[in-house]
């Protein structure tokens, strides 16, 4: 036990669903539905009697000084898990024991005030995060330079770039020294060479004795950064063991879905201008599905809603393969609206993929809303959604009748022509 | 449980559900006070940063009410004012009232509006409403300043009953907290609240001696009128200030219970259901 920075025991968490109605969300409801069961009328069943398991029965150890990796899809319960870590909400049932100084944090940039100066939000945020004030004043030098931001210090942060505003959001995190240390989808933010200097700090405070529990989609990450991890699978721990293997059971178990929708616009990717309702792969006939046959095309389509008009807007998806290689980048280049600022409304953009071109195995896509002049990026759904791509050997694909390992990013069925010259 | 725990950790933290009575973490609390400086320095900061006049608006509105409330109250209806000129009568009210008044209404709101915090990152949440009161300090003394000025005005002196200024102001915030804890908690869950709190101290001022002396109540009402602790803390300050008419102790001490009663009990109750309050934002 001595050597241990993290005892999860059977831990539990419950949602209520439903309470979304008006009258349960208000006193006047509330009192109204409480003077009818007075006079002895049957109250109005309620619906927050629908319960979810946002956790069931989650334990695991995390010894001191260790990198450990927290994988899952969307809803699986890695965020509530990090949440009760992180002391923000309770666990219904079960506990779990924290040794050492804490660090949790669901949001880089958290505490931070739009209309504060860079300086004071450094302050500001080191307080939210209990760092002393004398503590933060001897960091700071160091945490703007890590951040990069030295000129724009006593700028407010609402004029920062997102790029900007996720460095010094970090920074703040990535000086904090705590004992064990959370981070949540870090590395999905900032351009790559940023994202790069963030692993070398969180690899640096690992070697230092410091514990690390990273919870990333960034299967690479997880694999170069952790020794063990834990792959969660609504609510429950379907596999612990060492990082690699838990990563390939991800990758290779159908923990892809071929469809993300957002009922919650405001759980959506996007911003004041354009929003994802949904990211999808399915085929020629628009049926949804997570295999395809490797000589049918794809199709991917995002749907968004314009919300403002009047600016260019183009969807994007990138493909990426099992070793994380981005397979390709694709922009629209529909011809109508090329050029042409969007009215507002609901819009479908379907890209297809033709029929033998990619390789097998998993591939995942991120899709994005980018305007390009300026250039600037809108909303960003990470991995959203993935699907595999099979080979039955029918003989009359690139592979042809061979059965062997076959390497390449790509895997297109080129046209062959052949010139004969008989004797 | 402690058995579990490895002695030479005392940084170890236990999470697990809460049974019942939950402790109020005073040295959790004592811990986290740079934080509740920063909270205030933050929202006075961003407060005055985006009203071009910043602190002129503090000035205004108990300007403003002292003017209409003198032209209704003492010209038109003739209240009494214990033998002091009315505006002075009733600034010296207003301006505790609007202390309480708008701690009491800043503070309700407090934790919803930290919303996007109290998701994101743990904290005691106790320090959210106790740094919503604690920041109207600051236009309370922008107050005072006038205040002064009026006394100037008047040739009023003020008497050794100065003293007991601070402990008026205090009981003016421990009333606004008491019963914002118990809002600011039901606010979460109810939204509706934050819409009722006007209303309650529009009327909440009228039970008060804020526009008449408390000499008007009869003396047989005098028990229940101080069950208002803001009875005992607008006549106190006004004493303690202008030195006319003592208030009534009796009246002061009924007020002092009712607070620490309150007070208790909103602690409690904060604290009871504050773990709720990631999952309800």
């Amino acid at each position: 036990m001595g050597d241990t920075a993290v005892r999860v025991e059977g831990l539990y968490k419950r949602y209520r669903l439903g309470a979304t109605h008006a009258q349960d969300a208000s006193l006047a409801g509330a009192l109204a539905r409480g003077m009818r069961q007075l006079l002895g009328r049957r109250a109005v069943s309620s619906s927050a009697s629908e319960a979810i398991w946002a956790l069931r029965d989650v334990s695991f150890e995390i010894k001191k000084g260790e990198v450990f990796g927290v994988i899952g899809t969307n809803g699986s319960g890695k965020s509530t898990l990090l949440k009760i870590l992180s002391r923000v909400t309770e666990p219904t049932k079960g506990r779990a024991i924290i040794n050492g100084r804490f660090c949790g944090l669901l949001e880089v940039g958290t505490g931070f005030h739009p209309e504060l100066t860079g300086r004071d939000n450094v302050y500001m945020s080191g307080a939210i995060l209990g760092m002393k004030r004398q503590e933060i004043a001897r960091k700071f030098d160091e945490i703007v330079a890590f951040a990069e931001v030295e000129q724009f210090i006593d700028t407010p942060v609402k004029h920062y770039s997102s790029g900007m505003y996720v460095r010094l959001g970090f920074s703040v995190l990535a000086h904090m020294d705590p004992d064990i240390l959370i981070v949540d989808e870090v590395l999905a933010v900032g351009d790559v060479r940023f994202q790069k200097k963030c692993m070398g700090k969180m690899e640096d405070v690992g070697q230092h004795g410091r514990t690390v529990i990273l919870v990333s989609h960034d299967m690479p990450a997880i694999t170069r950064m952790c020794k063990r991890a834990i792959l969660l699978n609504k609510g429950e721990v379907v596999q612990e063991g060492s990082a690699h293997d838990v990563v390939n059971h991800y990758l290779h178990a159908g923990h892809i879905k071929p469809c993300e929708e957002w009922a919650d616009p405001t759980q959506a990717p996007g911003n004041e201008v354009v929003r994802m309702r949904a990211v999808r792969v399915q085929t020629e006939s628009g049926v949804i599905m997570d295999r395809f046959d490797i000589r049918r095309p794809i199709d991917i389509e995002v749907e968004f809603d314009v919300v403002k008009p009047g600016h260019v807007f183009v969807p994007v998806f990138n493909l990426y393969n099992e070793e994380d290689a981005i397979i390709f980048i694709a922009h629209d280049r529909d011809p109508a609206w090329q050029r042409t600022p969007r009215p507002v409304g609901r819009y479908v953009s379907t890209a297809r993929i033709p029929g033998n071109f990619l390789s097998e195995g998993v591939i995942t896509v991120a899709a994005l809303m980018m305007t390009e002049d300026p250039f600037r990026l809108h909303a960003h759904a990470p991995r959203v959604i993935g699907f595999r791509v099979d080979d039955s050997g029918t003989g009359d694909s690139a592979r042809g009748d061979f059965h062997g390992r076959w390497p390449g990013i790509v895997r297109p069925l080129l046209e062959w022509r052949t010139r004969y010259t008989p004797d | 449980m402690h058995n579990v725990l490895p002695q030479s950790h005392s940084s170890s933290i236990v999470i697990e559900p809460s049974k019942g009575y939950v402790q109020v973490g005073w040295g959790e609390l004592w811990a986290a006070r740079e934080l509740f400086y920063f909270l205030a320095w933050r929202d006075l900061k961003t407060r005055y940063a985006q009203t071009a006049i910043g602190a002129g608006w503090a000035l205004m509105q108990p300007l403003l009410s002292t003017l209409i409330f003198t032209l209704v109250f003492s010209y038109l209806a003739k209240v009494p004012s214990d033998g002091l000129p009315y505006p002075l009568f009733a600034f010296a009210a207003i301006l505790p009232w609007s202390l309480f008044a708008r701690s009491l209404e800043r503070s309700t709101l407090s934790v919803v509006t930290e919303g996007g915090l109290i998701k994101k990152v743990y904290f005691p949440r106790l320090i959210i409403p106790i740094s919503a009161t604690f920041i109207n300090l600051v236009d309370f003394a922008v107050g005072l300043l006038i205040l002064i000025g009026m006394m100037l005005w008047y040739q009023i002196v003020p008497q050794w009953t100065l003293v007991f200024l601070p402990l008026f102001v205090g009981v003016a915030l421990a009333t606004a907290l008491s019963v914002s804890l118990w809002l600011s908690a039901l606010n979460v869950k109810y939204r509706d609240v934050a819409s009722v709190v006007p209303l309650m101290t529009q009327l909440w001022m009228f039970a008060s001696p804020v526009l008449y002396p408390a000499s008007l109540v009869p003396e047989s009402f005098r028990f229940y009128y101080g069950l208002n602790p803001m009875a005992g803390v607008i006549e106190g300050f006004r004493w303690a200030v202008l030195g006319k008419s003592a208030p009534d102790w009796g009246m002061v001490a009924v007020s002092l219970v009712v607070v620490a009663l309150m007070l208790v009990g909103g602690v409690m109750f904060f604290r009871r259901v504050e773990r709720t309050f990631a999952d309800l934002i």
